[in-house]
């Protein structure tokens, strides 16, 4: 039986006279959730890229949900990969609200010259109760805290009914309380929807327990492989930061995962 | 105050071109103000007056040289500002700059009266002729229905062009679709308002609009609202006091924003705030 859901194949990627990706290969089962860290500039943003299509190949292949990606197909495949990008600066003048904001996942699935119906906005309503935002539905996208956007960036996704979630760094420029918030979030979304699921991360507070498998990368390359346990050791970690032992070990002293 | 003026087949078609062009120009302006590209907007109307003065020099029509020049720019100016990770306003400061020489070049080469490009600079409403009207109703048509036909497509990419790509929508396309009706808004009302002119009457209004509301729908109308209110207000000025209607226009648009500026609810958020946001139960 074959339930691979993501397949990459020795995948270059540059922005210019940078390398982002270097040669890496990688599959992803149906329903897994795989954690991938690494320092920045390692190309973890890339990949998820790649993964919807918005990356582009220099060499290499990638097939997602069995379709092979093309140039031309990305725009079919993206919707149905659920992606969340770092956390922006919105204008906190945008004419928008949150509701408005979690149906744009819903656009692409409605094909042109058709407006959202009373389905599309249960949906909506669904999505936000998921993540606790109902009591600010109405409120200006712009006027929402860091954590908050993130709510309504995850809500968005799954608005689309993706196969596959992708989340870059989600917890990034959030305070502690925020970051479990999320965390805790992300992994109840994978219990309940068991959505394929990679989610980016530089930082290990912020690696999600929930993680079937962790993939590390470090300059372009995949640099380790394998189950949390058995990779996030003092050592491997002192090597992939380039950071001495000890450091590594006074900040693991810190680290409390959900 | 004698208003048989009014009754003027000249006066009507400056009421009219008035009308079209306020609602092209403040439509385009909402695009602008949201997707913070008003450098963009500039460059490109100073391209549209650089090629209308080619036109005239080499004896071709204007107008075909205005949109064939600001289409060029946004050709060159659309890859910058799609690139989105750096700040394209050096890039499209050089080209504002290129735009500016190559129109006083053209003006400089072209023999005899420059009444006609001293026309295109400051613009005058009121010689404006039927064709005029039809190419501004044809644009104006256009750009209202394209936001209308695309409004959900046109909202996220206003929102956030990667996001938009993320969940499956052509936001490349949508954004030099964008630039080319800007492009082409510039250039048939480049005679009626004139280059210099014709950025403020884009700007002014949806700059105004989006002071006063967080919604986008309502922030198209009112900007259509204030293109229009701009455009009547500043004739009838230039008729009372006998002054360059372009530059009525454009200073009634100013003021409108202004008057929205100092009544803008965006500018108390904290009260804002304290106000029940929860509609469901």
């Amino acid at each position: 039986m074959n339930n691979t859901v993501i397949n990459i194949e020795n995948a270059v990627v540059s922005y210019r006279e940078d390398i982002a990706l270097r040669g890496v290969s990688i599959k992803v089962r149906s329903g897994e959730f795989v954690g991938i860290v690494g320092p920045n500039g390692a190309g973890k943003t890339t990949l998820l890229t790649i993964v919807n299509g918005l990356g582009r190949l220099l060499n290499g292949k990638v097939w997602v949900l069995g379709h092979y990606l093309t140039p031309g197909n990305g725009h079919f495949l993206r919707k149905k990969v659920g992606y969340v990008p770092q956390v922006e600066n919105i204008d906190p003048r945008m004419p928008m609200n949150v509701r408005e904001v979690v149906m744009i996942g819903r656009y692409g699935l409605l094909g042109l010259f058709r407006g959202p119906d009373k389905d599309d906005w249960k949906i909506v309503d669904e999505v936000l109760e998921l993540v606790g935002m109902t009591h600010l539905a109405q409120r200006p996208i712009g006027h929402l805290s860091g954590g908050e956007q993130q709510r309504v960036a995850i809500a968005r996704c799954l608005a689309q009914e993706p196969e596959v979630f992708l989340l870059d760094e989600p917890t990034a420029s959030l305070d502690w309380k925020a970051q479990s918030e999320i965390l805790e979030l992300v992994k109840r979304i994978h219990q309940l929807r068991r959505l394929t699921t990679l989610f980016v991360t530089h930082d290990l507070n912020s690696l999600p327990v929930a993680c079937d498998r962790v993939v590390l990368m470090k300059e372009g390359l995949i640099w380790g492989e394998g189950s949390p346990d058995e990779l996030l050791t003092d050592d491997n970690l002192s090597q992939l930061y380039d950071m001495p032992i000890s450091a590594v070990e006074k900040r693991r002293g810190e680290v409390v995962l959900t | 105050m004698d208003l048989s003026i009014f009754g003027y087949q000249f006066m009507q078609n400056a009421i009219l071109s008035a009308f079209l062009g306020g609602i092209a120009c403040a439509t385009i302006g909402v695009f602008v103000v949201l997707m913070h590209m008003p450098f963009i907007g500039v460059c490109m109307a100073h391209a549209a007056f650089a090629g209308a003065l080619l036109g005239l020099w080499l004896g071709f029509n204007p107008m075909i040289g205005a949109f064939g020049v600001s289409l060029l720019s946004a050709a060159i100016i659309g890859p910058l500002a799609d690139r989105g990770e750096l700040n394209p306003e050096t890039s499209v400061g050089v080209i504002f700059s290129l735009m500016l020489g190559l129109a006083f070049l053209f003006m400089g080469l072209m023999p005899g009266t420059k009444s006609g490009a001293l026309e295109l600079l400051w613009g005058s409403i009121l010689t404006n002729t039927r064709s005029d009207i039809i190419f501004l109703g044809v644009v104006a048509a256009v750009v209202v229905g394209l936001v209308v036909g695309f409004y959900k497509e046109i909202q996220a990419t206003i929102f956030h062009r990667d996001m938009a790509r993320s969940v499956g929508i052509p936001a490349t396309i949508i954004l030099y679709g964008i630039l080319f009706l800007t492009g082409a808004t510039i250039t048939v009302s480049l005679r009626s308002i004139g280059g210099l002119l014709i950025f403020s009457l884009i700007l002014n209004p949806a700059a105004a609009a989006y002071q006063l509301t967080y919604s986008m729908k309502r922030m198209f109308l009112l900007s259509a609202a204030f293109g229009v209110l701009s455009g009547w207000t500043g004739l009838l000025l230039s008729y009372l006091f006998n002054v360059p209607s372009g530059a009525t226009i454009v200073i009634t648009s100013s003021v409108i924003f202004m008057i929205a500026a100092i009544f803008s609810p965006k500018r108390k958020v904290k009260g804002w705030q304290g106000k029940p946001l929860v509609e469901e139960p």
